[in-house]
């Protein structure tokens, strides 16, 4: 064989490998999603949203305590984090633009972002739980409330960044002050990107499920009240899947549809948003 | 560019709002931090730092803790896990940047993201009832199988193929961090300049040969930053082997073994410590998983940046 065969043939071994692989990542994909798929639509049924749970190992009963539960919490914690999110990404590419401090909480942002959300788990705990004497749909909000805020912050800061400066200079030119700048026109033009980071934040936080189970715990009864113990789908799915009844396993699959569902969704809507408004 | 001019009062007070938000970020790891070394305070004293990292014992009921065998347990998981993954991230990259026709690049792109999107829990769930099986009905005995002649590699599975052990847990793991590790490669191919790819194709190259020579060495920062982003990750992961570990606290020598990982014992038993000291320990634990991830979280960030500001030179 000649030195080019070989260097051919080795190119396209090579490059077939790489193929593969990425046709092995689409087929985890194809199979975890056609697996809670095909369990999940089995399952499923109306009662499971609007019936409350039987008792442990009795057929029937529903999921409502747990789809309200986390409805309660994200909402809750997107109704702390996004603000604090929003804002603190405005003062890194606004106030701050170009000085050391921005840089520094940016780069630790996209570190607290990786932390172990279990870690903040125990931290709420500490913090939320154990004072308190009990656990709360509070503390579930807080904990993932922390995990949002530099998700948001994060792409708060990248959105405003690709705002023109000129716009500015020509609000600036008409006299406004900054901040009046910032709300009525910095803050449009990145309206979209900013709604898309603050989708995506709450795709990543609805399915999280380790800073809940030290925090909101679990509830097996219909309950509005934040002050106490909540249920929440991920928390829920843990506790069924791991159980040993049958209906249990059931029903934790089609929670898991459910969550899994909403969360590509959210994920997709996002991807497309950026993709159309952005490219 | 930036504005120095800060004489109206609403300034004032919407940059120090604004200001206030964007501390609370450092507020957290402060935060964190203090109050994990806080409540591990009891278990610090009794069993200080070497001893609590280097003892086997987790007892709850003679009250006495160490800490080696989840940390044992995350350092093997996490290992096995990347192990598996980067070769098939790195092919991904590759495909991805290089071998994709262009109509497939974003299709391919949007699916690997949505692998990445998938909650914790959900691949849990499906290594438990689905994956779980698979391992312990086929591929397990027939690894055993294989293996059974070879001295040393044996070694790694023996026992009874349960399907609930260290190798399950470390594929799940490692489909989890695939699309992580491949996205940073992929961003980290694609800060290779064309022209550099050009003139070696010039040359006579072919396409393997300039990702070989020139993408791979022109990335590698990049890509090694993204490992090592990717290994803090894995640390840190709980639900998606939560559900195939056992939390069985003990040094195993078989792949083939339940054990335990400092974010499994966490999820297992956090509620059910009844004891201070018990408490405590597990607090300790946060606190050790705490800052393992934020030092490779924060040297991965480092190889990022540098490989950033490479580029913008």
């Amino acid at each position: 064989m000649t030195r080019e065969q070989t260097r051919k043939i080795e190119g396209v071994v090579a490059l077939s490998l790489s193929t593969i692989s990425a046709f092995l990542g689409l087929f985890w994909l194809v199979f975890i999603l056609g697996d809670v798929l095909v369990h999940g639509i089995q399952a499923l049924n109306l009662t499971l949203f609007i019936n409350d749970p039987a008792p442990a190992g009795v057929d029937g009963g529903g999921l409502r305590h747990a789809f309200v539960g986390q409805l309660m919490i994200t909402l809750c914690a997107s109704l702390i984090g996004v603000p604090i999110g929003v804002l603190g990404g405005t003062f890194l590419a606004e106030y701050a633009r170009g000085k050391k401090i921005a840089r520094m909480i940016s780069i630790l942002s996209d570190i607290v972002v990786s932390v172990p959300s279990i870690v903040i788990g125990t931290f709420v705990y500490a913090i939320l739980v154990k004072p308190v004497g009990h656990f709360s749909g509070w503390a579930g909000a807080v904990a993932l409330a922390i995990i949002m805020i530099p998700v948001v912050l994060r792409t708060t800061e990248d959105m405003l960044s690709l705002v023109p400066w000129e716009l500015r200079e020509a609000a600036f030119a008409l006299g406004a002050p900054y901040y009046k700048v910032i709300i009525q026109v910095v803050y449009r033009g990145a309206a979209t990107g900013i709604l898309t980071g603050i989708l995506l934040s709450i795709a990543r936080v609805a399915g999280e499920t380790a800073p809940l189970l030290f925090t909101s715990f679990n509830n097996s009864f219909f309950s509005l009240d934040m002050n106490h113990p909540m249920s929440s789908l991920t928390a829920t799915i843990f506790q069924y899947a791991m159980g040993p009844y049958k209906t249990w396993h059931a029903q934790a699959w089609a929670a898991a549809f459910v969550i899994t569902v909403f969360i590509l969704i959210l994920t997709i809507i996002g991807r497309l948003i950026i993709k159309w408004r952005y490219r | 560019m930036a504005v120095t001019v800060k004489r109206n009062p609403g300034d004032i007070i919407f940059s120090s709002i604004t200001a206030v938000a964007a501390c609370t970020v450092i507020v957290f790891i402060i935060g964190i931090l203090f109050v994990l070394i806080r409540e591990s305070s009891l278990a610090i004293e009794n069993f200080g730092v070497i001893q609590f990292l280097t003892s086997t014992d987790w007892d709850p009921v003679k009250e006495s803790f160490g800490a080696l065998t989840s940390i044992y347990g995350t350092v093997v998981t996490t290992v096995l896990s990347l192990v598996m993954a980067i070769p098939v991230a790195l092919g991904i990259a590759v495909f991805l940047t290089e071998v994709s026709p262009n109509f497939l690049k974003g299709p391919i792109g949007i699916a690997i993201e949505l692998l990445a999107a998938i909650p914790s829990i959900i691949y849990g769930m499906w290594g438990l009832f689905t994956l779980s099986p698979i391992m312990g009905n086929t591929i397990e005995p027939f690894l055993k199988r294989a293996t059974a002649d070879i001295p040393l590699v044996s070694v790694l599975f023996q026992g009874t193929p349960m399907g609930i052990d260290i190798l399950t847990a470390s594929i799940i793991l490692s489909i989890m961090i695939i699309p992580f590790t491949a996205s940073i490669a992929r961003d980290a191919f694609n800060l290779t300049p064309d022209v550099v790819k050009e003139s070696a194709y010039a040359l006579g190259a072919t396409k393997w040969e300039v990702v070989k020579n020139i993408v791979i060495p022109y990335s590698k920062l990049g890509v090694f930053g993204g490992m090592l982003f990717s290994l803090g990750r894995a640390l840190g992961e709980t639900m998606a082997v939560a559900f195939v570990l056992g939390n069985n606290h003990r040094i195993f020598t078989s792949l083939f073994d339940s054990a335990t990982t400092i974010t499994v014992t966490l999820a297992n038993e956090f509620t059910e410590a009844d004891k201070d000291v018990y408490l405590s320990s597990l607090f300790y634990l946060a606190l050790v998983l705490f800052v393992m991830s934020f030092v490779f979280l924060a040297i991965a960030k480092f190889f990022l940046l540098r490989a950033e500001r490479r580029h913008a030179r």
